[in-house]
């Protein structure tokens, strides 16, 4: 009776999470994400992560709580981190910050670009990864681009030289089957919006100008870039996993011996 | 040995309060699954008590520097994040294990005569606890930390005639500030925590002043006493044997929390929430603000409610009611048993009830209202409403219901007979 009424609680409880989770994630807008392809243990692409950082991102945005020579983690000596990677300092136990001012930062950008230490905890490796790929050009807004994951965003696509130019292609739907079927079809990032009169919109992105990369190149570029974001927002991570199984282990062997003193203590009680 | 014991003895009851407090306690022997987490719940607050001490080695108290501090822990201190991480999945974990922990005594009738008093410094333990939990949250000073504290204090701000000054006075400043930092911390770090450990010495001097419940109901100190051993025939002693039973459910607790812990720290946003991981900006509210998993039942009945008067404060009044009537369960169950095993279909039917609409609303608390849609334009009624909030306020509802009828059903309620020893 007992046994069964727990069954069942947990169960509750388990379905109240699943329904739960995937509510949570998204944010209510019907956004196709890919899945960020990165490996968390390839050392070669967080360095080369680490660099498209240090070149490209590390000039308006900040990492104001990673160290320079925390980089040794990821496979880097401190020497190539002093000759190659450090441009604004020149102390390696110095965190990553930026000579733009968040005041300058206000006046050119609309608001000051977002510390990058942990931002893949806030918005998640996926988030990141479609983010990179969502730049169109867009004549309308200040900058000249906007971004399909992040609609009116401040950033310029600082990669479009290696990406190319993408612009944004509309098809509107009579219904939300209909439009969801295309969004499903669709390769690639696509997003679906409700539109005027009852109608969807499926939005999805098409190459006008091709950049100096193939495509393939620069996903496999801005998966390096997501990887090592990844790894800055909790340098801890890969040693947090294997010490994990560690303590699953010697947990699992204490279990044994906790069990059968249990049983050898209770032997005599009926 | 013997000799320094004797020495201690002479002066200060040592083993008295060994033999009674744990040692020679008689205890029911058929303890089930469900028993298991008052030893866990204590060994949760050893846990975050001494967590709490390192971090706040390293923490400061201060709004330009508590987010970096919380980080620089994270990154900079030998095994900083491994205890920042404890503590966090701690502070989830505490009320997973006190919520099991107050369903056992819901179950079993353990708050019934004579153990009223233990339940109620378990509720006052659970009060303390949600103080504790809320002004800890603030202390990372995220985004959610930030906004989740000003909704909070901004439901004292309901009050009507006085809550504007009681807001001022919470907060010490018109906003949540760096002076509403400091004063949650003092708070956080000493005060409820001195509390909680008075009240769980009240909690468990006054459970073994009774004796423990169990699964059947039945007094065992009201049993003839057992002639070889001089105790009553279901009783045996806590020491070794729920020492040892005890130490196997540790061990298992543990490799649950080491799956979090180590595998999943934030729980999908659940323990860890995105958005905290964002410094606290009083000029950009969030926008979407959900309390942490635990307090998410409530924050639904909250926004369920709705303004009467062109006042919230019904809301925060049916929530502070929502938790405050568990003090009064002993007087509202009249059961001729104790023990769910015993009870009949009406009671059975109304825990069920009781435990999904907390489940639902647990879940509604977390979602934007809007995440079942509406209902068509139109309807009687409920034309155009959100269904989350239909349904939100029908289990606010059934969740008094719960406890306000009780003393109609749980008299009415068709009993079996409780048998004279305990089935195991």
């Amino acid at each position: 009776m007992m046994n069964k009424l727990a069954a069942t609680i947990l169960a509750l409880l388990l379905a109240a999470a699943g329904t739960a989770l995937p509510a949570a994630a998204s944010g209510g807008a019907d956004m196709r994400l890919q899945p960020a392809p990165i490996k968390r243990l390839d050392t070669a692409s967080l360095q080369r992560g680490a660099r498209t950082f240090v070149n490209y991102c590390l000039n308006c945005h900040t990492a104001r709580y990673m160290r320079y020579n925390r980089l040794t983690d990821i496979g880097v000596d401190i020497a190539m981190i002093q000759d190659n990677l450090m441009f604004a300092t020149d102390k390696v136990g110095n965190t990553m910050t930026v000579a733009m001012t968040p005041k300058d930062a206000k006046a050119w950008f609309g608001a000051p670009p977002p510390d990058l230490t942990v931002e893949a905890r806030v918005r998640g490796v996926d988030w990141l990864y479609n983010y990179f790929l969502g730049f169109y050009r867009d004549e309308a807004s200040a900058s000249g681009w906007n971004n399909l994951v992040f609609p009116n965003v401040g950033m310029p696509h600082v990669l479009w030289k290696q990406a190319g130019v993408n612009r944004l292609v509309k098809t509107e739907y009579e219904n939300h089957e209909e439009a969801l079927a295309a969004l499903i079809a669709a390769k690639g990032l696509a997003a679906l919006a409700p539109a005027k009169g009852h109608k969807y919109l499926v939005e999805t992105l098409a190459v006008d100008d091709p950049g100096t990369m193939t495509t393939a190149q620069y996903q496999e570029m801005v998966a390096d870039l997501v990887n090592y974001l990844d790894y800055m927002s909790e340098p801890n991570k890969n040693r947090r996993i294997s010490l994990g199984i560690i303590v699953l282990l010697y947990l699992g062997v204490l279990f044994v011996f906790a069990f059968w003193m249990k049983r050898e203590y209770w032997k005599d009680i009926h | 040995m013997e000799k320094i014991l004797n020495w201690i003895d002479d002066r200060f009851p040592l083993t008295a309060l060994w033999e009674s407090q744990w040692g020679k306690y008689v205890a029911p022997k058929n303890f089930n699954f469900w028993y298991y987490f008052g030893s866990l719940a204590a060994l949760v607050l050893v846990l975050q008590i001494v967590t709490g001490i390192f971090l706040t080695m390293n923490y400061k108290p201060d709004a330009a520097k508590a987010f970096e501090s919380v980080e620089y822990i994270m990154r900079d201190v030998s095994g900083g994040w491994i205890i920042r991480y404890m503590h966090s999945t701690g502070a989830s974990m505490f009320f997973v294990v006190v919520y099991l922990h107050m369903f056992r005594g819901l179950m079993y009738g353990s708050y019934r005569k004579p153990r009223e008093l233990t339940w109620i410094f378990g509720c006052l333990i659970y009060l303390a606890l949600m103080g504790e939990a809320f002004f800890g949250y603030l202390l990372p000073w995220g985004q959610m930390s930030y906004w989740g504290a000003q909704v909070i204090v901004n439901l004292f701000s309901a009050v009507p005639i006085i809550g504007e000054d009681l807001g001022v006075w919470i907060r010490g400043d018109y906003t949540i500030s760096d002076i509403t930092l400091n004063r949650f911390f003092a708070f956080h770090v000493i005060a409820v925590p001195l509390v909680l450990v008075g009240l769980v010495a009240a909690h468990l001097t006054a459970l073994h002043e009774t004796g423990s419940n169990n699964p059947d109901g039945i007094e065992i100190k009201k049993q003839p006493k057992d002639p070889a051993t001089g105790l009553p025939l279901d009783g045996i002693y806590s020491h070794p044997y729920y020492s040892v039973k005890d130490i196997m459910g540790v061990v298992v607790f543990m490799a649950v929390f080491s799956v979090i812990l180590f595998f999943v720290p934030d729980m999908g946003g659940y323990f860890l929430e995105a958005n905290n991981f964002i410094p606290a900006d009083p000029l950009k509210t969030p926008e979407h603000i959900a309390p942490v998993w635990y307090f998410t039942p409530y924050y639904a009945m909250l926004r369920a409610v709705p303004s009467l008067m062109g006042s919230q404060f019904w809301g925060v009044l049916v929530m502070g009611a929502a938790v405050v009537i568990f003090f009064a369960l002993p007087w509202l169950d009249r059961g001729a048993v104790k023990s769910i095993r015993y009870r009949g279909t009406t009671y059975k039917t109304w825990l069920a009830l009781f435990v999904v609409s907390f489940l639902v609303l647990g879940y509604l608390g977390v979602v934007p209202v809007t995440v079942w849609g509406q209902f068509p334009e139109g309807w009687p009624v409920l034309g155009g409403a959100d269904r989350a909030t239909v349904v939100s306020r029908l289990l606010t509802v059934v969740y008094f219901l719960f406890f306000l009828l009780m003393p109609w059903y749980t008299a009415r309620d068709k009993t079996k007979p409780v048998p004279d020893r305990v089935t195991g």
